[in-house]
């Protein structure tokens, strides 16, 4: 009986699974393909050369996929330090407001990314919302805090929120309360409470909610052109640049191997080391 | 209690929720070493009165005292007390070791000094040694309560609350881990305060028993007081299976009572409190008898329990086995107990309950 649901299950599943393994893995054995072509061509009928991994090394790329991979940690980190409490607040704290504050979050997600920053390009631009009624009012006038780095991760961090502050919430909410109350009553200080039994119970939360941001930051290209200015390049700016003015396909996919292969070994790095169900207390 | 000076004191602590009142202004002395069951059914406070006892919430008035110190205007994560939780509360991410040394690692004890003091409490607790690398939830429900115990012992507390702890085990587990519990207390010497709403539990463990009822106390003593003089009704049926017969000017209705007993109940009224065991089949002689009819029969073990439709009303009795009614249901019997079995409750207590 059980076999045969089993068996009814994987038939069920494998029509989502094919249109799921094709959507997934033909784009990136496609990028993968064109990434060891001859540079400048437009199809794969070519002996590979691997060429333009050997531009992505010689011009100074690197700095594009570190800018990437630093903008993503600082990201990532400043939106675990902002949606702690908040999350702490929905999963704990709030009641009914937990769903208000939940459909406010998501409903900037029904605006597309673009738009939004250019909302806040407004905001904070030289005779924007705030620099032109403060100069009405004060007659004081100021620079835009734009087109640097603190506002390229101002803006990560705000696009982002959503994909931290879920999981952390679902994270928050698996802490029993009685955990809690119980390090409470042997001694621990708050901090205590947070670092020995908060923390480590809601890693799942937290490895999911990281993870989601940092990829998603590392992939990003958005704030750094719209807020940024293109103060720092960034790994997925040089991509599209490979592919549309610089009309070159397989050095815009050997640069797109590379941050697949950085983030990929990073995010299997740091699933392999967090035992989850261990964090959980669910391993027996 | 002993006559030494309280190692807890609570005055007149009251506790409401909005224009509800949990508890009603109680007073309790516990002496130093002793194991006190805080007892009562559901609703009658005793959660509440641990959650101001251990630090978890705040009296809404009145004061608790840990011998000179007043405890209740200090959190519960600086008080000299713990708590083992209904739940247990083991933090389920770390090993046996690791949450027996969790008292110990706040107060930032080497790790070494941990180490040894765990080993010592899995062998006081009579855990094997190498369950201190053990994962939680390797261990079984018995286990899992002796890991709470070693970790709220690590903590050496002054008084240990217990929350209903042993409520989620199953009977037999239950009825080991109680004398466990009793061993424990002796050995360590420890003050225990136990919220329970089994009266067995109680009764097993405990030196006093404290009965709630209402946000009140009902009566503290120990539990052999308790059982042969209840201060009311509801304690008395608290306390387990009870005869209750009305008492009229000295006079029981229903009942022939000896020159004995009509001397020692005369003018008195309220009402007369019987144990089941405490009543006889067919007696050859008693300070109380009354004539009935058996009306069920059920069998517990190695007793009998009836049912006996009398002139007083419907009593209980229970006898050894070998002192079975014969005839079964429908036979007459006549019942009888001696003086000092009945325990009265004056009236103005009665009414009062």
């Amino acid at each position: 009986m059980r076999r045969r649901e089993r068996q009814l299950g994987a038939l069920y599943a494998l029509p989502l699974s094919v249109f799921l393994g094709l959507t997934f893995l033909a784009p990136i054995l496609l990028v993968a393909g064109f990434s060891m072509m001859p540079e400048k061509v437009f199809d794969l009928a070519h002996m590979p050369d691997f060429s333009a991994y050997r531009t992505v090394l010689a011009q100074g790329y690197w700095k594009s996929v570190a800018w990437s991979l630093v903008l993503a940690a600082l990201a990532t980190l400043i939106l675990l330090a902002v949606c702690w409490p908040l999350a702490y607040a929905m999963a704990k704290v709030f009641r009914r407001f937990t769903l208000v504050l939940t459909i406010g979050v998501v409903m900037t997600l029904f605006v597309s990314e673009n738009i939004r920053l250019f909302g806040w390009v407004l905001t904070l631009m030289k005779g924007g919302l705030i620099e032109g009624y403060v100069r009405h009012w004060t007659g004081i006038g100021f620079d835009a805090p734009l087109y640097n780095v603190p506002v390229i991760v101002f803006g990560l961090v705000y696009v982002y929120l959503p994909f931290m502050l879920f999981p952390l919430a679902q994270g928050i909410s698996m802490v029993p309360d009685d955990a809690r109350q119980a390090a409470f009553d042997l001694g621990a200080t708050r901090w205590q409470i947070l670092r020995e039994i908060e923390l480590p119970l809601a890693m799942p939360g937290i490895m999911v909610g990281s993870l989601l941001s940092f990829v998603l930051a590392a992939g990003a290209m958005a704030e750094s052109k719209l807020l940024g200015g293109r103060a720092v390049i960034t790994i997925a700016d040089e991509v599209q640049t490979a592919f549309t003015y610089g009309q070159n396909w397989p050095l815009g996919s050997a640069l797109a191997m590379v941050l697949i292969a950085i983030i990929g070994t990073l995010a299997i790095w740091a699933i392999s080391k967090a035992d989850l169900d261990a964090m959980m207390g669910r391993k027996s | 209690m002993s006559d030494a000076s309280p190692i807890l004191r609570i005055n007149a602590l009251t506790k409401t929720f909005d224009d509800f009142t949990a508890l009603h202004g109680i007073d309790l002395d516990v002496a130093e070493g002793e194991f006190l069951a805080i007892v009562g059914p559901s609703g009658s406070g005793k959660t509440t009165l641990i959650r101001l006892l251990v630090g978890m919430d705040d009296p809404t008035d009145g004061a608790i005292w840990l011998r000179d110190q007043r405890i209740d205007v200090i959190p519960a994560n600086r008080r000299p007390t713990c708590m083992v939780f209904q739940s247990l509360a083991l933090f389920p991410h770390r090993t046996v070791g690791q949450n027996i040394e969790f008292p110990l690692k706040l107060r930032g004890v080497a790790a070494k000094a941990r180490k040894d003091r765990a080993l010592e409490l899995l062998d006081l607790l009579r855990l094997p040694r190498d369950y201190y690398a053990k994962r939680i939830q390797q261990c079984s429900g018995g286990e899992k309560q002796r890991v709470a115990l070693a970790r709220a012992l690590a903590f050496d507390p002054e008084i240990l609350f217990f929350d209903e702890p042993l409520s989620a085990l199953d009977y037999r587990l239950r009825k080991t881990l109680e004398k466990e519990l009793k061993d424990l207390h002796r050995r360590t010497g420890k003050t225990f305060i136990y919220i329970t709403h089994s009266l067995e539990e109680a009764m097993v463990m405990s030196d006093r028993i404290a009965i709630m009822r209402a946000g009140r106390f009902e009566q503290i003593a120990p539990a052999e007081e308790i059982y042969a003089r209840p201060v009311s009704p509801f304690v008395a049926e608290f306390m387990g299976e009870v005869n209750f017969l009305p008492l009229r000017a000295g006079m029981v209705a229903g009942a022939a009572l000896s020159s004995a007993a009509q001397a020692a109940l005369a003018g008195q009224g309220g009402t007369l409190v019987l144990r089941p065991e405490s009543l006889r089949l067919n007696p050859q002689a008693a300070d109380l008898t009354l004539t009935g009819t058996v009306a069920a029969a059920y069998l517990l073990g190695s007793r009998m329990q009836y049912r006996i439709d009398s002139p007083a009303g419907e009593l209980t009795v229970e006898v050894l086995r070998e002192d079975a009614v014969a005839g079964g249901i429908g036979a007459p019997v006549t019942l009888g107990c001696d003086l000092a079995a009945l325990h009265l409750i004056a009236e103005a207590r009665d009414a009062a309950a």
